[in-house]
């Protein structure tokens, strides 16, 4: 049985998300105030999703993975050259903006189409691998219609664990309300993964794999075609940050069940 | 039962260059053009034949645009590589549009200020209507021609990095990887034959632990060090081929800057920049730079020769923003950001071996920063662009990086450079500061007047006074006494309580623009350690900084990464540190090693 996958992880970038961000409305509608100025990372929950899809794939001779982004293609490459290092795949690039105030659904088609259109992509074998959130678009819609504009309609959303069985089916570890996890099972791909966190801590940069990467990178940012999303139908009634609060302490040998106690005590106020 | 031994992974490729600055940038620029140009005959690699020149370029931070500092630059080099440069095509820069020298009057009266400054002061006071006194500061009628900056750009170094390193990239003749410190450099025969990257899966202390990597050996005919004025490859570049006679590299200066949202009714131009001087302290310099957008970049300069045993950086920059003159503008602003680096300030005495078998070194770490003209940015850039101009022609003419055609041919322009004749002209210009802060202008005054030719003879450099020396006539002896065993209770640092025994007034935080050390960390920039590499600053004999009594390190350290402990050396947080280098140049012991090291709290808009 041919045990090897096509995997495609749909990631935008996203500001640091410890940056300090501020909604402002400008001639085309909410932006982030200077957000071309901030230092950008790949989505966290999309970044989980390429180190589960590396993993996978390195366990499965055969398998290929696959970078898809929607983002400014500046910044974008920006963001290549640390993410190039952490895990082997292909970019395929489409510039457009990534601030999160665009319609979900008109990503969706855009991811859709780039993916369809990925040469010597079998769909037998594809899994569709994305964050189950973002930190740009939080909703989490965009992933699952991406896999309905592919005709994928086995889909898992907040998942932690993905393990093949030898009979090529698959078993999935969705989380559900109560800090526990759905198991579920899938006979095989194609399939829609949204994942949490997963299990694999970030990679080590590997100078060596980013140079591998980077022969291919830096063609599909050249390539790259401009994405306009037409935002005629959305409207913007409010846009906000979350309120937050900060305090901050220092703490020296101080158990972490005292440290626990003492945030707990904090929120309760 | 040991670990099995592993290999270090090797890699060839034929130019390897550590960090990616401006000095980084100019080099770059010029040879990927060079490399990417269709009239000219390709420039084959010999670590890779049938392919291109490799060239990778590895910088420590995990982006492009982290851990360096806004500027304001004449930008003669940086225009010449960039003939139809459009500051608006970078963000946060702009032309120098106005500038002004500004003697700022000390409005507490805490700063120490020597007699002679006192009286001029009153008489400043006395005479104000006639001379223009406002908002306790004097606007010079005159600003020396070395120090002016006009036609040139106010700067957001990151940003210029960020923007240099995307069009470098889209060149593909050149690799630039952030997130890969360079640890340390490869010697063989006396050449030196490439770097060795940070080891990963290490602990605190460097040893493998769990998901042990060592760090790549990367083999190459010519490694360029543009590491800045701390960077490890500079450092093991001195250790291992020493230093020229008279090399002096003990003057620096630690520069520490907000960038400020303006509020709405501050009345500043674009592109305005303002030089101060006289506080908070008489040796401590400032600057206010007006970038596009209502940002302003607003920061000191915390001198050697200022012998305040209890220096900190960040409370003298908030007593700074809060003088008459500059908080009329700055009032009800916001901060944006935060950020500290190093600078050398030896001047050309400070110039290390410029290159050697294998080896070139540009940028700050080089000495290419004038003292007189305070500019280091377009100095950087040019060194970078004037060995890139050199290699080029070694690699045309098929000859290698010996240390005797690299002199032939990086070497001699530089000396034959505006940047050297420049750098001659302010070789003594700071001399006077060990004398005083008034003796130490008047040099600075002849040295660029004369334009080099006559100077104030020097003083020999003191070690720190101890604190009951430095607030002789302040603070008595049995209270910092009390004071230092309250501090050492609270595991506290000095600073703060000693500068408010001397009259400073404490900072009333708003948590807008005036915030705590701590949450300046937080602001707007990128708290980042990752985990699995060692400790980046090392105490090297605990004992002495247990015989230490002035723990400068603690009171200095830009992001309050270094605490104080009873007992044994510092507690060092590498997640606050920032590798400005503050605790190498203050250590009075030469006891603390800063290595090349992966995170650390950076802001972009720096």
């Amino acid at each position: 049985m041919n045990l090897s996958f096509h995997i495609v992880v749909c990631a935008g970038i996203v500001p640091d998300p410890l940056q300090t961000l501020e909604p402002v409305i400008g001639d085309s509608g909410p932006a982030l105030k200077n957000e071309m100025l901030l230092p950008a990372v790949l989505d966290p929950w999309a970044a989980h999703a390429l180190y589960e899809a590396a993993h996978l794939a390195r366990g499965h001779a055969g398998s290929k993975v696959w970078l898809v982004s929607l983002s400014p293609r500046a910044k974008l490459q920006q963001v290549m050259m640390t993410v190039a290092q952490k895990a082997p795949f292909e970019l395929v690039a489409l510039d457009g903006p990534a601030g999160g105030f665009t319609d979900s659904a008109e990503v969706a088609g855009a991811l859709a189409a780039a993916i369809e259109a990925i040469p010597g992509l079998d769909r037998s074998r594809l899994l569709l691998f994305g964050g189950w959130e973002s930190a740009a678009r939080g909703a989490g819609t965009t992933l699952a219609m991406v896999g309905e504009r592919l005709g994928i309609f086995d889909q898992f959303q907040g998942v932690d664990e993905l393990r093949v069985e030898p009979d090529g089916s698959l078993r999935i570890l969705e989380r559900v309300e109560g800090g526990r996890h759905q198991i579920s099972r899938c006979a095989g791909p194609p399939a829609v993964l949204g994942w949490a966190t997963g299990s694999l801590a970030e990679p080590p940069n590997q100078p060596q794999l980013g140079m591998q990467n980077m022969r291919t990178i830096l063609p599909a940012l050249q390539r790259a075609q401009s994405v306009a999303l037409p935002a005629a139908e959305l409207r913007f009634v409010r846009v906000a940050l979350p309120s937050q609060q900060r305090q901050t302490r220092i703490v020296r040998d101080v158990a972490a069940e005292e440290v626990a106690r003492e945030i707990v005590d904090w929120i309760r106020g | 039962m040991s670990e099995p031994e592993l290999t270090r992974p090797v890699m060839e490729t034929d130019i390897v260059c550590a960090g990616f600055g401006p000095a980084a940038g100019g080099f770059l620029t010029t040879l990927a053009r060079r490399l990417a140009d269709p009239s000219k005959p390709p420039i084959e690699s010999r670590a890779m034949p049938g392919l291109p020149l490799q060239v990778v370029c590895y910088e420590r931070a995990d982006d492009i645009g982290f851990g360096v500092s806004g500027a304001v630059t004449r930008a003669r080099a940086i225009r010449e590589s960039f003939p139809d440069l459009d500051p608006a095509a970078i963000p946060m820069a702009a032309a120098v549009s106005r500038e002004k020298l500004v003697y700022l009057l000390d409005p507490i009266g805490a700063s120490r200020r020597p007699a002679a400054l006192r009286l001029a002061d009153r008489l400043i006071r006395a005479l104000g209507s006639v001379l223009g006194l406002e908002h306790e500061a004097l606007e010079l009628a005159w600003l020396p021609a070395f120090l002016k900056k006009e036609d040139g750009l106010v700067l957001s170094i990151a940003q210029f990095n960020q923007w240099v390193g995307q069009q470098l990239l889209m060149t593909g003749a050149v690799q630039i990887w952030p997130g890969t410190p360079v640890a340390d450099i490869v010697v063989e025969n006396g050449t030196v034959a490439g770097v060795r990257l940070m080891d990963q899966g290490v602990d605190r202390h460097g040893k493998p632990a769990a998901g042990y990597q060592p760090g790549m050996e990367v083999r190459a005919a010519l490694t360029v060090a543009a590491d800045g004025p701390v960077g490890a490859v500079g450092r093991r570049l001195d250790a291992a081929f020493g230093t020229p006679e008279g090399f002096d590299n003990r003057e620096w200066a630690i520069g520490m800057k907000f960038v400020i949202e303006l509020a709405g009714q501050a009345e500043l131009e674009t592109g305005t920049v303002i030089h101060t001087i006289g506080y908070p302290e008489p040796e401590i310099f400032g600057f206010l730079y007006v970038h596009p957008e209502r940002i302003a970049s607003v920061g000191i300069f915390v001198p050697s020769w200022f012998d305040n045993p209890a220096r900190t950086a960040y409370r003298y920059l908030q007593h700074y923003i809060r003088h008459p003159y500059l908080w009329r503008y700055l009032e009800g602003g916001r901060l944006r950001s935060w950020g500290a680096k190093s600078i050398r300030e030896s001047g050309r005495r400070g110039e290390p071996k410029l290159a050697g078998n294998g080896y070139a070194r540009i940028g700050e770490g080089s000495a290419s920063t004038n003292v007189l003209t305070n500019s280091g940015v377009d100095e950087a850039w040019a060194t970078g662009v004037m060995l890139a101009e050199a290699v080029i022609e070694l690699l045309e003419q098929g000859k290698p990086f010996t240390r005797e055609n690299l002199e032939a041919s990086y070497v001699a322009r530089r000396r034959a450079s505006w940047v050297e004749k420049e750098a001659r002209m302010a070789e003594h210009a700071r001399d006077g500061f060990h004398r005083g802060f008034l003796s130490g202008l008047a040099g600075v005054a002849l040295a660029g007047l004369t334009r080099g030719r006559l100077r104030l003879p020097g003083r020999p450099r003191k070690p720190a006074p101890s604190l009951e020396e430095y607030f002789r006539g302040r603070i008595p002896p049995e209270e910092i006494a009390r004071i230092r065993a309250e501090c050492a209770r609270q595991n506290r640092p000095l600073h703060d309580a000693l500068m408010e025994r001397a009259g400073w007034p404490p900072i009333p935080l708003d948590g807008r623009l005036l915030v705590s050390h701590q949450d300046a960390l937080l602001v707007g920039g990128k708290v980042q350690a990752p985990p699995g590499v060692a400790d980046h600053v090392v105490f090297l004999y605990p004992y002495l900084c247990e015989e230490c009594g002035m723990r400068i390190c603690v009171e200095i350290c830009s992001g309050e990464a270094i605490q104080p402990r009873a007992d044994g050396p510092p507690v060092f947080e590498r997640e606050k540190c920032v590798h400005c280098g503050a605790c190498v140049w203050n250590c009075p012991r030469e006891n603390v090693l800063l290595e090349a090291g992966a995170g650390g709290l950076h802001s972009a808009e720096n």
